[in-house]
């Protein structure tokens, strides 16, 4: 509100216009938004899985007697327990704690690009962004690894998982793994566009010659909602 | 693009103490995914409920910081602060109802 009051006290009403009343540009206001609307979808999402599994039976036995059963909804930490190159090696949920740690760490050197812009810094524009787009490929990577075993399970005929059948329990936990993670993964992979979009346009110059680096902040918003929404699917889908 | 090399162009110094505050962001997010790990393995199944509230309060606390710090919400305008976490209320909104319905259809089943 201070700059509303700004604009009155030098004589001109607020609605004259010239004036951001939320002290943010069209863009960022605009983003904003958009992410709110988003969130709304993914809530929409984890809630209903929320639903599905509490109508759903739940297994009572000791944890490690466990087997997977289409009767009851399975433990995550027993489905996701494999990692690349360690064939049968149970890490349970390790993979997953790599993703988390990538896609930290991919928001933070956002954050300094973004910092970055706001200091008029081309070169450490260029190497932040760099490091995020390489975050968000590696992280895409994982997923398509954890995708592609998820399918296929464990080899037998019977084995793996679809939209309508599932190794792993009632089809239902196939069904959410796939959409709210793809939904996740296609997020991520429009992030790693859009980063490289601005990152070319930060080598070839022109926010530099724009004045200014809005485009990174507006971006930066958008992928640290994606790391925010991981932090979500990461606490409910894995870990509860 | 010869001409874009005429504009002078002032970069800033980097402000450590700003820089400092990222990393510091980015750690705290770090140790509460690890105390996490901690938890799953470390709080056996049988304290289901215990289990839950705490992954629940740590996302929040996580979602807090990456939204206030990294997105700069914390810093930005009341206006905006408050036009973006005010609808948020839909969202516990859906939570209740859809688990209050979760749990009729459990029950009737």
């Amino acid at each position: 509100m201070s700059s509303t009051s700004a604009a009155t006290a030098s004589g001109r009403s607020a609605w004259d216009g010239g004036v951001s009343p939320m002290g943010a540009s069209y863009g960022k206001l605009m983003m904003w938004f958009f992410l709110l609307s988003d969130a709304f979808t993914f809530s929409a999402l984890l809630i209903t899985y929320g639903l599905v599994r509490s109508s759903h039976g739940v297994y009572t036995g000791l944890v490690e007697n466990f087997t997977f059963s289409p009767t009851y909804w399975p433990i995550p930490e027993k489905v996701f327990e494999a990692i690349p190159f360690f064939h049968g090696l149970e890490a349970p949920l390790v993979f997953v704690g790599i993703m988390t740690f990538i896609l930290i760490m991919s928001s933070v050197t956002m954050v300094l690009a973004v910092e970055a812009g706001h200091r008029m810094d081309r070169a450490a524009v260029e190497k932040w962004m760099l490091w995020t787009i390489v975050g968000g490929a590696a992280f895409l990577g994982c997923q398509a690894w954890e995708w592609s075993h998820f399918i296929h399970g464990n080899g037998l005929p019977d084995g793996g998982a679809n939209l309508v059948h599932n190794q792993y329990g009632p089809p239902d936990f196939a069904d959410f793994f796939f959409f709210i993670t793809g939904f996740h993964g296609f997020h991520v992979f429009s992030g790693v566009c859009f980063n490289f979009l601005i990152y070319y346009n930060t080598v070839t110059g022109v926010y530099q010659r724009r004045g200014h680096y809005e485009m990174i902040e507006k971006v930066g918003l958008y992928w640290h909602f994606v790391d925010l929404v991981w932090v979500f699917v990461f606490t409910f889908f894995y870990l509860v | 693009m010869a001409h874009a090399e005429e504009i002078e162009i002032n970069v800033i110094p980097p402000d450590k103490a700003k820089i400092k505050k990222l990393w510091m962001t980015a750690l705290i997010l770090l140790i509460i995914t690890i105390f996490e790990f901690g938890v799953a393995f470390g709080v056996p199944h049988e304290y289901k409920d215990l289990r839950v509230w705490i992954f629940i309060t740590m996302t929040i606390v996580k979602a807090g910081y990456i939204v206030g710090e990294f997105m700069h919400l914390r810093h930005e305008s009341k206006v905006l602060l408050w036009s973006i976490l005010i609808p948020t209320l839909f969202i516990i909104w859906m939570l209740t109802a859809f688990i209050y319905e979760g749990m009729a259809i459990s029950d009737v089943r």
